[in-house]
This record gives C-alpha cells, structure tokens and sequence, in this order.
C-alpha cells in the first residue's frame, strides 16, 4: 500500500475540511471559551457529526457504523486540530470504538456511539505523567466487582455517557497482566466526577469511584487479560492524538506563512527575510516527517501489524515535537499580535500542548522506542 | 494469490538463492562498496557475483525499462524487492552516480542513441561515472559556472576546472555542466558527456579531514569532445541539471535512514546497561532515543516520498526537504556514534578502530548538508518553490 491517500481517503479529508471549516472554525472555539460552556463542546455540532456518520466511522457495520479505520479517522482528526474544533471524537469515537470493538460490552455500547447518543471519556491516568502502572483496583464482589480509586485528566469525564475504566484486578500495579477494562454507564451509583477547565478551554474531569459495583457485563474483553484491550485503546488513542497534533501544526503554520506574505516592516514583506525563510522552512520539513510518521503508524494499525506499538509511538513522540515547534515558531513570528487574545494563534499553542501531554508525552514515548530497541 | 503475493514469493525465493552471505554483512568501509567501472575492485570475490546476478535480472535498476538493462519492475514490485531485500539485509549490489543520479536524466533529456549506449552499461556496472558541476567560483551559485565548451566542427572544445568532483580519479566518464553561451547565466548552460580517458583530462585528489580523498579537482585543457554528446538541447543544460540535482538530493537524503542497530550496539557495548535494561548513560540514552524517533520518522517520510515520486505525486522541490533533513540526521547519528564510542571512536590508526573507521565516517558526513546543495539552499529552495515566500 503506497503511503499516502487512496481516492477515498482523499474525497473524505475534503469533506472533513470543508465540513469543520465551516460548523466549528476557530470562532466556534472562541465562543465556546467566552460563554464559559460547562460542556466544553457544542452537542449540535456533535448531533451533526452523527449526520455525517463520523461518530460511528469506526463502528462495523453490523453495529451502524461505516467499519472504516484508523486511516480515515485521522483524515477527521487532523481537521478537528486545524480548526481547533472541541468534540469528544478522539475518546467516543476512535478510542473507545477500539476498545471495545469486537467485544460482547461492544454489543451494547457500539450502535449507541454510531448513533451519536452516547459520549464516551477515557479513565486511564492517575498521575500527571501518563504511565503504564494502573494503582486502581476492581475486587470481586458477587457477579462482578467493587471499584474504588481515581483517576485524572478525564477528558469530557464529567458530560460522558460511558466511562471506559482501567484497574487492577490481580497483582500489582506495575504488572502486565492481572489488569481488567471496563465500560460502565457514567451515572452508576459511587462514580463522581469534579471537572477542571484546562489551558486550551477544553474540560477534563478527575473522576472517584468509591465502591463503584458493575457487573460482570461491563467487562471489556476479558478479566486479568486487559492489557491487550488497553492498548488496543491507547494505540487508537495515541496516534489519533498524533493526528489530531499534527492538524494542529498545520493549523498554526498556515496562519504563520500568511503572516509572513501580509506583515511589512522595514518596506519589506518580513516573509522575505532569509532568517524568518530559513525557519519557516525547517518548520515545513518537521511537520512533513509527523505527517508521514502519523500515517505509517495509521496504515500500520489498519493491517493489524504486529510493529505498529512502534510506528505508534514515533508518531506521538514526532507530532509532539513538530507540533510543539509549529505553535512556538508561530507566536515568535507572529510578534506581539501572537500574545493577545485577540489573536487566533495563542489557542494553538494551548491545544498543542494538550494533545503532547495526552497518552504519553514526548519523553513517555522516546523512552517507549529506546525500551523496545532495547537500550 | 495475488500477482503482488507472488511476486513476493517469488524474489524472496531468488533472493534467498542467490544472495551470498557475505552480501548479507553490513558494509563496513568504502572497500566492501561495489562501485564497478572499467577497473573495479572488489574487496570479496562475492561483490562481484552478487553484482552480475542482480545485473542478470536487471535488479541494478529495478524500475528502468528492460531495454536498458533495467528490470521494468511496476513501483509496487520495486517496493517489494526493496523491502525483501532490506529484509535479509542485502547490501546495495552496486553503488553509481549513473544509477542515482545520470540514469534519470538520460531516461528525461536523451536521445535514444545516448540511452542505448551508457544505460545498460550503467547497469551492469560497467562504467563508473563522475559529475562535473561545482567549480572554484561557483558553488552554492552554481549558475555561475565558467567551465566553457567552443563548438568547433562536430565537436565541442572544453576549457576550465571543477572541484568536489566524486571520484574524478577513479570514474570513467563525466557529465559535466560547460558554458556555452556568456550573455546569459541559467541559458548559456550545457549538459555534455565524455570519457575521462580523452586527452586534457587531469584530476588531483583533494586530501580531506577524514585522511580520505573522495574528492578530486578536476582540469579540462583543450578537450575533444562529440556534439553527439550533448544532452538535451544547447543551452538548456540548466533544466537537465536541475532534474539530475533533485535525484542527487533524493540520494543523498537516503543516508538519513540507514538503522540504527548499529549506533545502538556500540553504546551498549561501551556503557553496558543498568538492571533494567536501560543504557546505563541516562543523557546519552535520551538524545539516542531522540534520534532514533526522528530517525523512524525519517524513514516513513523516506518511503511516502518515493511513493509519491513514484505516483508523479511530490512536489518538484520536495527532494531539497528529504536532502535537508536526511543528512542533518545522518550528522547527528555520527555525532552519536563518536559520543557512543568514547575515546575509543578517537583512536586514528590501528586495527582496534579499523584505522579510524568510526572518526573518518563522522567527518565524512560533515559534507553531507554541503555537497549536492548546502542546507541553507536547500533551504532557501523550501522557502521559494513550496513556502512561495517573496525574494528579498
């Protein structure tokens, strides 16, 4: 398969463009943030996702869905980046579409999210570095179990339909196995959410489970074996990020270049200037290498090849450092107009620096590389 | 099966076969490098045979047309035999600047008469060519060559000195830029051929940092050359050596994305690991671990690129980006191989370092951002052609 869009793939990103450019540029974002939303999305925009069959892209067909891959759903996240669009996509409709892909907690959940009825938030970190430790622990208890522990930076955690939950159910925190997922309906008795507005006006949500009681339905895969589901969830999540990064960059190095045809100083257009080229320039290389990256990692997990954990994280790690050049160079060019509010091109920066933190940071991910190449 | 599915099947069962296992080694100085030529020298008797079997098939050049001695492979049968011979490490059977960079050029701007002569000849690694652009005062301003060519009957009288000239001393051909007309700068360019055997040819090795001396000065006195040799029109060498530069570039880029076994091997053979595996330098394993994601990321772009190129997908100018990055890259891998090695990378002589090995490819690569176009034109071209940011 040669790496870059096939006509389909092509024909969608023109529709996802033309479709987020229009219901949630970058002033949607803006009027979200001014009216203090206590969703951190618009659930019109996300009734108009449903109609465009976005939210069930990845569901299979048998269950609603389009029964598209990770390909495709970064063709959209890429857009959602560009335009800085708030939606629970990433979680609902990529990450936990993959998790529980396949699975009979799946057969309930799976039709709902195609529908756009069900929102979906991701507990999985319980520190403020991502890590592969779950401390959280689920003790049987009758037919199925007791929860209690909690969990952070739970995107869209307090408005969430379901939460997809990981917890130790054998062993210690750090092993491999003994690690069970669940999907459970977000009003279940002992589940509490305190929602925190993050930098780029998003809302993450630290969430309680105090002697939380699921049954044995709520079991993603199956009990002590969670891992592979877990990372299932976190190699869609991860390079979903990636691609939502990636369209971020882009974002922001298309205002920049503008910047820099309009902008006059010294009689000149400043794009003229070799020292500002020469960035720009370099900044266009990093953002073509994330592209590619994020794409071979994309095509990978579509073949279900067993190196995509690899491809997966030199895509997060290379769209964090592309992105993160990308929203920096951009201020700095932009000059003291990048510093106001009025300005678009600081909510770049604060949503770059979001999506580097999520699912493993740069670091978190560089170390990943160097522990598979076993060094 | 599919015919892809077979054709996989196919060149892994013929590469198994016929790829003797000394080919299977990583190359490990420019000795075990098969250059061919009228004089060629192989360092292991199995260069040889993995060249004519590979030449055979048309392997040297996968993609060219039979006609000219290529294997007429479609891309995504060029793809599958790059990828199963990456697979059991097969080294490149043959290195040429014909292949990389002439070949294209021909296969765009030459008559049929020129391709019939020098590509398959090219293929088969029978003639080893050199590339006759830089010039003491035209460098980076390249277009600002003086190297002339007088039409004098069916020939061209050529006059004039290149410099950085890859393995004058050793090529058997040139294709070399000459002025033909000094009214204009881009206009007056010509792209000619000629034997370096022809009388007036002389080169002079230029001694490097490395201790080697990969590069020549080269000086025309008076040299005979056919108008049949011209390639392309008179005049519009410009267009051919611009093309021939996107394919030098693309080369050169390839660099970048050679794996990092090796850089890794050595630091845990210097340092050691901890109890967890873990290379026990911690900042070392870090800016390792950095380049190694750059370099993975590298390599995708690598291979989206020559999909796109292969499709007719790339932008012209994106060689210059894939030549920008790939060898800053290839830079920073030796950097780290250097600081991998500890004093023992610094030992100049002696079989314990190969001579030098390690320290002479680091200062080797340091010409990798400045030959074929340096890193500040590469940019520049980035910011020009694909940026369409205004001149000063």
């Amino acid at each position: 398969m040669p790496l870059f869009l096939n006509e389909d793939q092509t024909m969608l990103a023109d529709t996802a463009r033309e479709f987020l450019g229009e219901a949630a540029p970058v002033a949607h974002l803006r009027r979200l943030r001014d009216a203090d939303d206590p969703t951190g999305f618009d659930r019109g925009l996300w009734a108009k996702f449903a109609e465009m069959g976005f939210t069930g892209m990845m569901v299979p067909e048998s269950a609603g869905g389009l029964g598209l891959g990770h390909v495709e759903a970064g063709i959209v996240l890429e857009e959602i980046g560009r335009n800085l669009s708030p939606s629970p996509f990433l979680t609902t409709s990529v990450a936990a579409v993959a998790a529980l892909s396949g699975t009979s907690a799946g057969e309930h959940w799976l039709p709902r999210i195609a529908a756009g009825e069900t929102i979906a938030a991701l507990a999985i970190d319980e520190r403020a570095k991502h890590g592969d430790a779950v401390a959280m622990r689920a003790e049987r208890s009758g037919n199925g179990f007791r929860l209690s522990g909690t969990k952070q930076f739970v995107a869209h955690g307090h408005v969430a339909d379901l939460v997809v939950v990981a917890a130790c159910t054998a062993g210690s925190a750090e092993d491999a196995e003994g690690l069970t997922l669940f999907a459970l309906a977000a009003d279940t008795p002992g589940l509490t959410a305190d929602a925190r507005r993050l930098t780029d006006s998003s809302i993450a949500a630290r969430l309680t489970f105090d002697n939380v009681v699921v049954d044995g339905d709520a079991v993603v895969g199956s009990v002590d074996d969670g891992r592979a589901v877990l990372n299932r969830l976190l190699r869609a999540a991860r390079s979903g990020a990636a691609a939502e990064s990636l369209g971020v960059g882009e974002g922001a190095a298309t205002r920049t270049l503008d910047y820099l045809r309009q902008r006059k100083q010294f009689g000149q257009t400043i794009g003229s200037f070799q020292a500002l080229q020469h960035r720009a320039a370099h900044l266009y290389a990093e953002l073509e290498v994330a592209r590619a990256a994020v794409l071979k990692a994309q095509q990978l997990l579509d073949e279900g090849a067993t190196d995509a954990d690899t491809a997966v994280s030199v895509a997060k790690a290379m769209a964090g450092m592309a992105s993160t050049l990308a929203v920096q160079e951009a201020v700095q060019m932009h000059g003291g107009i990048g510093m106001t509010d009025d300005a678009d091109i600081g909510f770049f920066m604060k949503r770059a620096r979001v999506l580097t933190e999520m699912f493993g940071d740069i670091g978190y991910h560089s170390d990943h590389i160097a522990r598979i190449g076993g060094y | 099966m599919s015919d892809l599915a077979a054709f996989r099947a196919d060149t892994r069962a013929w590469l198994e076969a016929n790829c003797p296992p000394s080919m299977r080694e990583p190359v490990r100085s420019d000795k075990d490098v098969t250059w061919g030529g009228r004089n060629p020298s192989y360092a292991n008797p199995d260069q040889k045979l993995w060249l004519d079997r590979m030449a055979e098939r048309g392997w040297t050049v996968p993609d060219w047309p039979t006609a000219y001695g290529g294997g007429g492979l479609s891309p995504a049968e060029a793809k599958i035999l790059r990828g199963e011979m990456a697979a059991i490490n097969a080294r490149n059977p043959l290195y040429s600047f014909g292949i990389s960079m002439l070949g294209p050029a021909l296969l765009k701007y030459g008559t049929e008469e020129q391709k019939q002569e020098h590509l398959p000849r090219i293929a088969r690694g029978e003639i080893r060519w050199c590339q006759g652009y830089s010039e003491p005062g035209a460098g980076s301003d390249l277009a600002g060559l003086q190297t002339s060519a007088v039409a004098d009957g069916d020939d061209f009288i050529v006059n004039g000195q290149k410099v950085w000239t890859s393995y004058a001393d050793k090529a058997d051909w040139i294709f070399c830029l000459v002025r033909t007309d000094r009214s204009t700068k881009q206009g007056g360019i010509s792209f000619l051929l000629f034997d370096m055997a022809s009388p007036g040819v002389t080169t002079r090795p230029i001694k490097l940092i490395s201790g080697n001396s990969p590069f020549c000065e080269t000086f025309f006195d008076d040299v005979r050359v056919p108008k049949a040799n011209l390639v392309g029109e008179l005049n519009k060498g410009w267009d051919v050596a611009k093309y021939l530069l996107g394919h030098e570039r693309e080369m050169i880029s390839g660099m970048g994305s050679t794996g990092n076994g090796p850089l890794i091997a050595k630091a845990v053979e210097t340092i050691g690991t901890d109890d967890t595996g873990r290379l026990a330098d911690p900042m070392l394993r870090a800016a390792i671990a950095t380049f190694d994601v750059r370099a993975r990321a590298f390599a995708a772009m690598s291979e989206r690129f020559r999909d796109e190129l292969k499709a007719g997908r790339a932008h012209p100018a994106q060689p210059s980006m894939m030549k920008y990055v790939g060898t800053e890259l290839n830079k920073t891998r030796h950097e780290l191989l250097m600081a991998a090695g500890g004093s023992d990378a610094l030992e100049w002589e002696g079989t314990d370092s190969d001579h030098g090995a390690a320290a002479r490819a680091w200062l080797r690569t340091k010409a990798n951002s400045i030959e074929g176009g340096t890193s500040e034109i590469q940019l520049n071209i980035i910011a020009r052609r694909i940026l369409d940011l205004p001149l000063q």
